[in-house]
């Protein structure tokens, strides 16, 4: 019996020991993580002003009680209901009105973000041995050498019980064999092996998920063009290009006759900022004009298209420009923008990110489909309410939502509930 | 005993062999020829070389991973076309012809690509409906074996002629001077005819030569004896009570079918209070599609049907004598029928699908006297989709022989291929100019000087008539993928003086439809709806001149026939042959046969025991035994009176008349040098099946009998049939009744069914759908999708089977793969028959994924990858599927489909193209991978790779787009438009499809009012809750179908 109860010991230490190693306080902080990403990022840094101000400190400029929650929810009511400070908030930023939360966002949510804010540390550059992990915050390094030393100490304690036993076993007489070495200890390489075993499978299994993913994917396109001159300076709105948002599943990159609808008149770059590169090297933006006037085959200097002497139909030495792909889904999946932009009347920003300040665009959301079903999970349709006629009314055919919404069985209807999460949505 | 379905022979006499055979529910045996006796170590796959594999693919996965992800460019147009939003599907009204066939269609345009042909609504002729030649056809336009450019002949080959310009100067020299034949198919377009009027006026000696490979001259030289007129009237199937055919399959393939499939239907719609369905008698040699809708058929041999028609006038007084009627059951099967028509003169309608002209004049002498006359026959409005007459292709030849005639231009037609005598037409044609203006190489065009292929359909301007004052139009939908020219162009090219203004024939069409229309506007609107139609029907009978009866009588008394005797036939896949490279239509099975990618004779019991001795009756031990399980079937010799023969395997199918073997043509396409076929014709086109053609009798007229002799040969050829896929073993399947009994008491029908429901049902409640099972049932909130399929109006056609195979990138497998049952169409008509073997009764059933609510294929799935939706869709999530085919064990409908091999380049690796064990993957699948071809799949649908199970997704992708239309329009009514894609292409609009849930939608209301007495599903007692219902058959006979209450 003790021999069996030695066994169950260790593999019970070895089990608090590997359990103690994996968990770390991380969950929460990362949904407040995500939530941040997917819903404030595109106007907010939490260190830096922005198209919003930092949020980092945010308890100690703001009013007190539940201020900061009506401003997410809504803060076109707050400006109006003339609190000082808002008003203040909103002429400091360039008048720029705060999408409202109140349809996206629980308090819960909104505390999740705000935890996150505060939790946030500057990222250092953390050599991890294992490699890959990021945002590991100080709270879990605290935590990761409690585990250790919690792990040495119940290794110490294993090794003095076995010592112990060996001693009072002599006194009683029991012949024991010499204790075998730790390294040599079978269970102990068995726990090693199933240690080793777990975690490198977990990061061998999390490096494969993430195969063909390409977030922070930023290409060196043909032409540098940027969205932070067209749609930030300028003010461009993003359909007037992109067009296809709303009738299609393809957003699509505008024909260059649409570039050229403006790019006529205009053939020098004349912007407030200068034109950087990511890796610093400066652009001359005028040259990246006359690479346009290349590619639609435009005569600069007589302001007019080339003759078509080949009879294709375009101007002679014109050509479609190949733009690089950033945002791919695999072929098994149907996205569809349409859908998004004009049903679900998302914003651009929420998956592509803070656009209109990119110089060159990179793949700001992970695509992932994790990462779509966490947004179909959390995001509300715009339900029909059958007492005063708002919302689409296309959701009046779900009847007992609307019954249990009344009864309150139910406080919102999710893209989820109306089947937003099952397979043949997307892959058919 | 309760009434029987049988699918075989084996399972109605339940014979040794079937016995075997169904203790292995999936007949294909594993190819593990290598392992011998020799145990699994010493095999040619041992276990260690199955660790190094492991390893090795382990090892290379890993490299392959940790390789960079790959570039993907994204470029748009240059200058993007205002109609074209990249990723929205456009919709062009067009018009499908194919030597005279005529079906206004619109076509889906994606990209720039047309991917879908979709029935025309508008017209009034097919009302939306279409056929699986017509689904098809979107498939030849992606044809790798069309010609590129204009050739001249180069010794044994031809070079390519630069321009059209050199072109034009090199045949116009060549054919300056010379008396030129027009030969083309029915050309039934009015400004073709026009032009081609214009063409013969400038070069005197002409003339236009009209010629169709399965030819209707009788018909039209008797209309022309009896009317006056060489013409075809138009004919209302749905004004008629009693439909009498003798040999015309106008549900297949005679004359219109998609047209005649239609007003048919009306007729057989079971509504109201007290219901009334039209009569369908059918007198046939064989058993036709048409034959096996029909409430009573009679079978005679092919040179009887002059007799059976003589018999039929005498009764019903015209002046001819009838002939006596050996065949006791025919004898009754004419009094029966004579009787029904005589009850409803003025409602009847009798066709016939003879090309005799004798026949034909009887049976006008017939529609006389029944009244038919103005009623359902039409002199009104003409149909215009036969113009051949078999005398102007002798005279043709004669005059090419002579001389008389020394250039000829072909378009559309293969008579080098189709003509019954086509050595006789090779010679004459040798010997004189030729250029061919056809689109693919083929047997004529091989043949010819010159060649400028014309273009797809998909790519022409053009416009037909195919009836009388009904016109439909034809715009491009694609710019030609080739550098091909219209052959109107050439006609103005070629007889247009100098300085013309017009030449080309867009500008020409333009000009013309704008003329006669009036207005511009007017022509676009016509251009955007795609057909022209007079506001009232012009309805009007003919002058009847009986004059030619009594000869035409005197004539056919005299017809003798022979002990055996062939009958030719057209499937509805295949028909005359034109369009036999199209894998698609190669791999429909055939409704009756179920048999792909061949032609076979087809006999009745009683000739296979006496000529090939298999006797389906007992099918005792031995090769004969195994005809019904295996795909050998022994081969015969068929000699036709004219001494040409032919060597084809032998199907045994009830119903046949027993003196009669059917042959189908359209198959054998063969190049003039035999290894060319495949690149010359087309790999799939290439073996498939025999040319009987040439066995086709001709005596002044060509008729579609022949005398014949046949002979057991010893060898045997391997058919691919999908019929032993499943057998009813007496489940209830199907249920159906005669209109006596349904209209003494409409409840009786299903009363049975509700029964079992009751007994199965726990603790006496009535709730079946909750409470005969342990499951919960799942509530649908918000839509729940259902389908309704009538079988009273199904015929079988199986033109849904192509538009699903090409809405949703269903793969092609070949035959060597049908043969081992990898077929893959989602939508498949399950063929029943019933009664006796002589004279069956045949349901034809669709089936498709009954997308189950309580589906036993999702319990069974270890990776979850298919699972029921809020909507009630039973999702395939190809992407999480590993292969296991539990589910498709586990259906007991059968419908899952598993992608053995990567038949349409899905995947990367190209081994995935090879089997591992056994077989091969056909050539004619490889024709679908070709980068040309694969422009016809459907974007929206995800091309499956290897080792994915795949089913019917109710056009998932169509649900969504009609509710993401309804969203953003905020209108949930605007979901009632959602047409699956079996049922837009359904002729007869057997198929309803809708939302459930929603109490004013079609199958709300078909399910629980309209029909609710005939409303039920398949397998119902396993309480798998299907989503599919069918509606119950109604025969409009007194007989009772299947022998149900006379075995009773």
């Amino acid at each position: 019996m003790s021999r069996y109860r030695k066994i169950f010991n260790r593999i019970f230490a070895s089990i608090f020991l590997v359990v103690l190693l994996s968990v770390n306080q991380q969950s929460f902080a990362a949904d407040g993580e995500a939530l941040f990403k997917a819903n404030c990022a595109a106007c907010h840094k939490v260190d830096k002003d922005f198209t919003g101000p930092a949020l980092k400190g945010w308890k100690d400029r703001v009013p007190g009680g539940d201020w900061i929650y009506r401003w997410i929810a809504n803060s076109a009511e707050v400006i109006a209901s003339g609190d000082a400070y808002a008003v203040k908030l909103f002429n400091d930023h360039n008048k720029t009105q705060m999408t409202a939360f109140h349809n996206q966002l629980k308090k819960e949510d909104v505390d999740a973000i705000l935890k996150y804010v505060d939790d946030w540390a500057p990222p250092v550059a953390a050599p991890s041995a294992l490699g890959g992990e990021t945002g590991t915050s100080n709270d879990s390094l605290i935590f990761g050498i409690l585990t250790m030393v919690l792990a040495l100490i119940a290794f110490v304690l294993l090794q003095v019980n076995s010592n112990l036993r060996k001693l009072s076993d002599e006194k009683e007489g029991v012949i024991r064999p010499e204790p075998v070495p730790v390294y040599k200890n079978k269970t102990y390489i068995m726990v090693a092996i199933l240690v080793l075993f777990t975690v490198g499978g977990f990061y061998t299994i999390n490096a494969a998920i993430g195969l063909g993913r390409q977030q922070d994917y930023q290409p060196q396109q043909p032409i540098f063009y940027s969205h932070k001159v067209h749609a930030g300076t300028n003010q461009i709105s993003c359909l007037y290009c992109h067009g296809g948002a709303q009738d299609s599943k393809q957003a699509s990159i505008p024909s260059v006759n649409v570039c050229m609808n403006c790019h006529k008149a205009i053939d020098k770059y004349e912007g407030p900022d200068e034109l950087v590169r990511e890796n610093g090297v400066k652009v001359d933006g005028t040259a990246e004009i006359q690479k346009l006037y290349a590619y639609a085959g435009w005569n600069s200097s007589t302001k007019s298209y080339n003759p078509d002497n080949d009879n294709d139909g375009m101007p002679d030495g014109s050509k479609p420009i190949e733009w690089i792909k950033i945002h791919n889904l695999p072929d098994h999946v149907y996205f569809n923008h349409s859908q998004h932009v004009k049903v679900g009347k998302q914003q651009c920003q929420t998956c592509h990110g803070n656009i209109q300040e990119m110089p060159e665009v990179h793949q700001f959301a992970p695509l992932s489909m994790g990462w779509c079903i966490n947004c179909h999970r959390q995001t509300k349709v715009d339900f029909y309410d059958k007492d005063n006629g708002t919302g689409n009314k296309f959701y009046s055919i779900y009847e007992k939502f609307h019954n249990d919404l009344k009864n309150h069985k139910m406080d919102s209807v999710t893209v989820e509930s109306i089947g937003g999460t099952e397979c043949q949505k997307c892959h058919y | 005993m309760k009434k029987k379905y049988w699918q075989s022979f084996g399972e109605l006499n339940y014979t040794e062999s079937f016995q075997e055979s169904t203790k292995n529910e999936f007949k294909e045996e594993l190819p593990l020829a290598d392992l011998d006796d020799k145990g699994i170590l010493e095999a040619t796959t041992p276990r260690r070389d199955f660790l190094k594999y492991l390893g090795f693919s382990t090892a290379a996965a890993a490299i392959a991973a940790s390789c960079e992800v790959p570039v993907h460019k994204a470029i748009p147009y240059l200058n993007k076309p205002d109609n074209e939003i990249p990723g929205v599907a456009n919709y062009y009204a067009s018009t499908y012809v194919n030597g005279g066939d005529t079906i206004p269609v619109v076509v889906k345009q994606r990209d720039g690509r047309p991917i879908k042909i979709e029935g025309n609504e508008l017209s009034t002729i097919t009302n939306g409906g279409t056929n699986a030649q017509a689904q098809a056809s979107v498939l030849d336009l992606y044809d790798n074996t069309r010609l590129r450019y204009p050739m001249q002949k180069d010794g044994k080959s031809f070079k390519e002629v630069t321009s059209f310009d050199a072109f034009d100067k090199m045949v116009g020299a060549d054919i300056t001077g010379k008396s030129i034949a027009l030969l083309t198919g029915t050309i039934n377009s009015p400004t073709t005819l026009q032009l081609i009027n214009e063409f013969i006026s400038k070069h005197p000696g002409s003339r236009h030569v009209q010629y169709d490979a399965v030819s209707y001259s009788g018909m039209l030289q008797a209309n022309e004896a009896c009317y006056g007129k060489r013409a075809i009237p138009s004919y209302h199937f749905d004004n008629a009570k009693v439909i009498v055919s003798l040999s015309a399959d106008f549900l297949g393939t005679w004359l219109s079918p998609v047209e005649f499939a239609y007003q048919y239907s009306k007729g057989r719609k079971v509504t109201g209070e007290k219901v009334e369905l039209n009569r369908h008698i059918q007198f046939e040699s064989m058993i036709s599609l048409t034959g096996s809708n029909a409430d009573d058929r009679y079978t005679h041999k092919p040179s009887q049907i002059g007799a059976v028609a003589l018999a039929l006038a005498a009764k019903l007084g015209v002046a001819v004598t009838a002939p006596s009627i050996a065949d006791a059951r025919l004898a009754k099967g004419i009094d029966d029928t004579v009787a029904a028509l005589n009850a409803n003169k003025g409602a009847a309608l009798v066709v016939c699908g003879s090309n005799d002209v004798n026949v034909q004049i009887i049976v006008n002498a017939i529609n006389e006297a029944i009244g038919a006359n103005g009623k359902t026959i039409n002199w009104g409005m003409t149909s215009n989709y036969k113009n051949g007459i078999d005398a102007d292709m002798v005279k043709l030849i004669d005059d090419m022989n002579s001389g008389t005639i020394n250039a000829v231009l072909v378009y559309g037609v293969n008579p080098a291929y189709s003509y019954s005598d086509s050595k006789k037409f090779k010679d004459a044609f040798a010997k004189v100019t030729s250029v061919s203006f056809n689109a693919a190489m083929d047997e004529t065009t091989e043949l010819c000087k010159y060649i400028l292929p014309a273009h797809h359909w998909l790519e022409s301007w053009g416009d037909a008539e195919p009836k009388t004052g009904y016109y439909s139009l034809i715009q491009p939908t694609i710019n030609p993928l080739f550098k091909t020219r219209a052959f109107q162009t050439s006609l103005i090219k070629w007889s247009a003086a100098a300085g013309s203004m017009v030449n080309d024939y867009e500008t020409y069409f333009k000009t013309y439809w704008n003329a006669k229309l009036g207005s511009v506007d007017v022509y676009e609107k016509a251009l955007q709806d795609g057909v022209i139609e007079p506001a009232s029907m012009p309805v009007a009978g003919g002058t009847y001149n009986g004059a030619k009866t009594a000869e035409a009588a005197a004539a056919l008394a005299s017809v003798k026939g022979a002990e055996t005797e062939i009958y030719f036939y057209e499937k509805v896949s295949i028909g005359n042959g034109s369009q036999a490279n199209n894998p698609w239509l190669q791999e429909l099975p055939d409704p009756l046969t179920k048999v792909t990618w061949d032609n076979y004779a087809m006999i009745s019991p009683a000739m296979a025991k006496a000529l090939v001795g298999i006797d389906v009756m007992t099918m005792e031990g031995g090769q004969q035994s195994n005809y019904e399980v295996h795909p050998e079937k022994p081969v015969i010799k068929v000699t036709a009176a004219n001494g040409k023969s032919v060597e084809l395997p032998v199907i045994v199918l009830p119903g046949m008349n027993k003196n009669t073997i059917a042959l189908a043509v359209g198959y054998g396409r063969e190049s003039a040098n035999k290894e060319d076929t495949a690149t010359n014709i087309g790999k799939s086109a290439n073996g498939a099946g025999k040319n009987v053609y040439p066995l086709i009798g001709f005596s002044g007229t060509n008729v579609n009998f022949s005398v014949a002799t046949a002979e057991k040969t010893g060898a045997t050829y391997p058919l691919a049939q999908t019929q032993i896929h499943g057998f009813t073993e007496g489940r209830a399947i199907l249920h159906e009744t005669n209109l006596k009994s349904y209209n003494a008491n409409p409840e009786a029908l299903l009363e049975e069914v509700a029964k079992e429901r009751e007994s199965i049902t726990a603790g006496g409640s009535k709730d079946f759908i909750n409470d005969a099972t342990i499951y919960p049932n799942f509530e649908k909130p918000g839509i729940k999708w259902g389908m309704s399929i009538d079988l009273n109006t199904c015929t079988g056609c199986s033109a849904c089977v192509i538009a699903c195979t090409a809405e949703n990138n269903v793969s092609v497998v070949g035959k060597q793969q049908v043969q081992r049952f990898h077929d893959m169409q989602w939508l498949r008509i399950d063929r029943y028959f019933t009664g006796d073997m002589e004279n069956p009764d045949v349901v034809f059933q669709p089936m498709l994924c009954q997308h189950c609510d309580n589906a036993p294929c999702e319990n069974v799935c270890p990776v979850a990858a298919t699972n029921h939706s809020s909507e009630g869709l039973n999702q395939m999530v190809y992407n999480r599927c590993i292969g296991t085919r539990y589910c498709a064990n586990n259906c007991p409908f059968k419908v899952r489909r598993f992608n053995w091999l990567d038949f349409t380049g899905a995947d990367s690796f190209p081994d995935n193209q090879k089997p591992i064990l056994g077989g091969y993957m056909d050539e004619s699948v490889m024709q679908m991978n070709d980068d040309l071809t694969r422009m016809v799949l459907n974007p929206d649908v995800t091309v499956r790779s290897r080792g994915v199970m795949e089913k019917c997704s109710f056009c998932v992708q169509r649900l969504q787009d009609s509710k993401l239309e309804a969203k953003k329009q905020q209108n949930p009514k605007l979901v009632r438009n959602v047409k699956t894609a079996c049922m837009q292409a359904c002729p007869t609009h057997a198929i309803s499809f809708g939302n459930v849930n929603d109490k004013e939608s079609d199958v709300y209301k078909i399910r629980n009012v309209d029909q609710k007495h005939r409303s039920f599903y398949v397998l119902e007692h396993l309480h798998v809750l299907p989503n599919v219902n069918y509606l119950a058959k109604v025969r409009n006979t007194d007989r009772h179908i299947g022998g149900e209450e006379a075995e009773a």
